[in-house]
């Protein structure tokens, strides 16, 4: 059967992409930052994960506000990767799971949580630079990848309990499929940082201490708070922070901290990198 | 019983709402269409003709003449897709947030260095 091994979250910002292209992984102001990874990437080497679920937003390149779909699920055989604009060097491509994203999405749909299901989908900087992080964009592609899309673009956003419930039921969905496959989930995104506006810059350490704690084993905690409070608190962009509560809800109840680190700045953002590892 | 809808403000912040998006369509159409290079240089060698082409309004057109981020939010546009128009010109969320926040680019990253203490 398959199993969910655990799960690791990071920060997805386009500089981390561009520093590892320019190679400035090693820069004082970038290796505190960098010098968190291995660790992740050992665990991932110990675990041998088949398949990565990797929960991240689309910045504009798949998705524009003609259609909006608040969950996007991968269902591709490959995903490709494009130029966004702004001068990253395209990744790629990535390996699909068509039948486990299949099987997840048949499992989900029949709980009545509502996908936007896609057998085309480029994925961006929000999925790439995850992957270039813990699999350094090795070829081939050392897993196989279900990318999973959340509109954090265009309000109305899903609420964080929302994402936490379907992280839950594709957790159930994971654990009812008969193959012999072990996946891990990648939540994506955050912590706090807002780019638009006369805030822009804001940064709030505090609030992202508070949910590294919590979302271990205590992720109920975060359950209540709005949106509008995510906004508040962790800045505009800072709601991508829905995306850990998706991965979190597709762990196990209880957790084992395997790792983490917290760094600010990366641009303009607050970095959390958390390994959480599920019980067997 | 209708849900209650949490619209509090924040201080200078404009969650991309139907609002917005209704007010922001054709200058955020445009601005995703930078993804591809041979748009980004159809605006540079006539950024009169392009903007014509998705039908921008006045006050859109003016922001966009500017280059002004907050012109530009005013008039409906979303951060993801204004960052695109930005990298025409080479800039990134740091020299955008300088900007919009009336600092030197050094000064928006000192305070950010700041705020990691």
């Amino acid at each position: 059967m398959a199993r969910i091994i655990g799960g690791i979250t990071t920060s997805h910002i386009p500089a981390i992409g561009a520093a590892i292209s320019a190679k400035r992984c090693d820069d004082p102001y970038w290796k505190p930052f960098f010098d968190a990874y291995p660790i992740a990437r050992q665990w991932l080497d110990t675990m041998r994960p088949d398949v990565a679920i990797l929960v991240y937003n689309d910045h504009g390149l798949n998705f524009f506000l003609n259609q909006m779909p608040t969950f996007a699920f991968g269902a591709a055989e490959e995903y490709h990767n494009a130029d966004e604009g702004w001068g990253l060097a395209p990744r790629g491509p990535y390996p699909g799971d068509p039948a486990l994203s299949w099987h997840v999405i048949e499992q989900v749909m029949a709980e009545n949580f509502d996908l936007t299901t896609c057998q085309e989908m480029l994925v961006d900087h929000g999925f790439t630079v995850p992957m270039s992080l813990l699999w350094q964009d090795k070829t081939p592609c050392p897993v196989r990848v279900i990318p999973v899309a959340v509109n954090t673009v265009q309000h109305p956003l899903a609420s964080p309990r929302r994402c936490f419930q379907l992280g839950q039921a594709i957790g159930r969905a994971v654990a009812s499929y008969p193959e012999n496959v072990r996946v891990v989930v990648l939540g994506t995104g955050g912590l706090s940082h807002q780019l638009d506006g006369e805030r822009a810059g804001f940064i709030n350490r505090s609030f992202d201490r508070y949910c590294m704690d919590k979302i271990v084993n205590e992720p109920e905690a975060l359950l209540d708070l709005s949106i509008h409070d995510l906004i508040e608190q962790a800045g505009s962009q800072g709601v991508e922070f829905i995306q850990w509560l998706l991965m979190r809800g597709a762990l196990s109840p209880q957790v084992r901290l395997v790792h983490q680190n917290y760094h600010i700045p990366i641009s303009n953002t607050g970095s959390g990198l958390m390994v959480l590892e599920s019980a067997a | 019983m209708p849900a209650t809808i949490d619209r509090r403000p924040i201080f200078g912040t404009c969650p991309f709402d139907g609002t917005q998006a209704r007010k922001g369509y054709a200058l955020n159409k445009m601005c995703f269409s930078f993804n591809q290079a041979n748009n980004r240089a159809a605006f540079l060698k006539d950024e009169d003709a392009y903007c014509r082409r998705f039908g921008l309004n006045t006050a859109q057109r003016e922001a966009i003449r500017h280059r002004n981020v907050l012109e530009l939010l005013a008039a409906g546009g979303n951060i993801y897709y204004l960052a695109k128009f930005a990298g025409i010109f080479g800039l990134n969320v740091q020299d955008i947030g300088a900007q919009q926040t009336g600092m030197s680019v050094d000064a928006f990253k000192a305070k950010l260095l700041k705020a990691g203490g």
